[in-house]
């Protein structure tokens, strides 16, 4: 029970605070709780506190919308709030879709897909900062906020909270596409709100840690990480996760037997000695 | 005949090639998407809402107005609805607005795509000024239209006697009683539709239009003669000459000129 805990802590926590999210914004369409009002496109914390998706402000700029000054204070909350916590921290503790194509990696290893399709994968990681870029190109000569009128995770959320349509349907594109068609095909190489998130993360304060010294190389943590490209210091160096594109989900630290992973705080020194 | 191997700088316009196509090919694709997405005109808007282009892209889609709603009037646009995905609109025959002083689903807004200032009417919020749609008679199947006596819509206009009046006239048919006829003035309605909800007929024959739907326009070219402050146009009225073929030739001359040209 204890081991069960130990290499699921994390994950418990997330499931928790994923769904707690959802139950609350529920709750404040349904039976007019003030806790959490809103979706994730805009919220209004216990009734005061704004907060809103900075991605979708910055499509509303480049369509050509006027930034109402609450818009902006909640941009600024939500920006300062994951520039503390890590950027994609939003992805694997908040978004909904996570626990879909969570779920679609878990089957997808256990049936063993992985070696059917082999370790190459078809596709580059970078596409979603193509696709960010485009979202921005069709927004201003569309004039319409491209990416929110196809987003799936704002359909789900908003599905979840206001009623859901065929927005189930998008559920299950995503679950086949991660199943079938490309491993961590959607929060890792497609969803252009992960990549806004990732640059974004870039600067953020907490960061997985790796102590080299405490590595016996069992390799455990890179097969469980989605974003397995940010652990490229495992068992060479003693460093810190720096890349944006890991999103602090922590299943690296829960399945580490040797302590050698760990949450830490952003050290600039250490940079400095790496020349990162 | 054997390929040879790409040279490097082959292989990067390739690759930039390649990387602009592709960007090409979504990029069309997705805006011929939104552009499908985006084309439903038959919403009607919470009060306050921008033009309907301009709130396409300032809703953030947050469901905030839709929660504020004490009457469950709103809904957020779902996939399958084939309505802009998302965004808050209302049916008034399943549920009308019910024109709260406060407006409560307005002050909400975090992107102002929900125009407080346009419903602000001497610093106080005024739901009489809410423009959300222009209700429509269909006489063909309104039973005050057939003579039968009805007047629901009339009581249930939250403005009576200014956005719908009755208007008295007398059935020949029978001689001896009256038409009592709802008329909608378009200067008063507000779209609440209301009267939509109260309409007796199976389908309503009273209902909501958006107003760019419902409305036509007569443009610049008339002038009501009679209107002291619609002659005023005039005043600053710029001559605009069209040249055709015909009127190369003056009328007079075509008409007074011999027949040679029709035979």
């Amino acid at each position: 029970m204890k081991k069960i805990w130990d290499s699921y802590r994390y994950s418990i926590l997330r499931r928790f605070v994923q769904i707690g999210l959802l139950v609350l914004y529920f709750g404040a369409n349904a039976w007019g709780w003030t806790i959490l009002e809103g979706n994730l496109s805009s919220s209004l914390i216990m009734g005061v506190v704004p907060m809103s998706d900075p991605y979708a402000a910055l499509q509303m700029l480049f369509a050509g919308a006027v930034l109402a000054t609450d818009l902006l204070i909640g941009v600024g909350v939500a920006t300062l709030f994951y520039f503390l916590i890590g950027g994609r921290a939003f992805c694997s503790w908040v978004c909904p879709i996570n626990m879909v194509t969570d779920f679609a990696a878990f089957v997808r290893e256990k049936i063993g897909m992985n070696q059917l399709t082999g370790v190459k994968q078809p596709a580059s990681r970078k596409l979603r900062y193509w696709i960010l870029a485009l979202s921005l190109v069709i927004s201003a000569i569309m004039g319409v906020t491209a990416f929110e009128f196809i987003s799936p995770i704002s359909m789900v959320h908003r599905g979840i909270v206001f009623g859901m349509g065929f927005g189930w349907a998008a559920v299950v594109i995503i679950f086949l596409f991660d199943l079938f068609v490309l491993k961590n095909g959607w929060c890792g190489h497609i969803c252009p709100l992960g990549g806004f998130y990732s640059l974004l993360g870039k600067f953020s304060l907490i960061r997985v840690q790796h102590l080299e010294e405490n590595c016996t190389l069992c390799m455990k943590c890179k097969v469980v990480c989605p974003e397995n490209q940010v652990l490229h210091m495992i068992g060479k160096e003693s460093l810190q996760v720096l890349s944006g594109e890991c999103t602090n989900c922590a299943r690296c630290i829960e399945v580490c037997d040797d302590d050698a992973l760990k949450f830490s705080i952003r050290s600039m020194a250490q940079n400095k000695k790496t020349g990162e | 005949m054997k390929k040879q191997a790409l040279t490097d700088r082959r292989k990067f316009i390739l690759n930039m090639a390649r990387g602009f196509g592709l960007a090409t090919m979504s990029g069309f694709i997705w805006s011929a998407y939104i552009d499908e997405a985006t084309a439903s005109s038959l919403m009607l808007r919470p009060p306050g809402a921008l033009k309907e282009n301009d709130f396409l892209k300032t809703c953030i889609k947050c469901g905030l107005c839709v929660e504020a709603c004490p009457y469950d009037t709103l809904m957020l646009a779902k996939p399958g609805d084939n309505k802009p995905i998302g965004t808050p609109f209302f049916v008034p025959r399943e549920m009308p607005c019910y024109m709260c002083p406060d407006i409560p689903c307005v002050p909400v807004c975090p992107t102002g795509a929900l125009d407080e200032s346009s419903l602000t009417t001497d610093g106080v919020l005024d739901i009489n000024s809410a423009d959300m749609g222009l209700a429509v008679v269909d006489e063909e199947s309104c039973i005050a239209f057939w003579g039968i006596q009805c007047d629901a819509c009339y009581r249930a206009c939250p403005i009576l006697g200014e956005a719908i009046t009755i208007e008295y006239s007398k059935n020949e048919r029978t001689g001896k009683h009256a038409f009592m006829k709802p008329i909608v003035h378009s200067d008063a309605c507000t779209g609440c539709g209301m009267c939509e909800r109260a309409c007796v007929t199976e389908k309503p024959a009273i209902f909501i239009l958006p107003r760019e739907t419902a409305q036509g326009k007569a443009g610049n070219y008339y002038i009501k003669g009679w209107d002291k402050e619609d002659e005023k146009r005039l005043k600053d009225a710029k001559e605009i000459k069209t040249t055709t073929d015909l009127s190369k030739k003056s009328a007079m001359d075509s008409l007074n000129g011999s027949l040679e040209d029709l035979y």
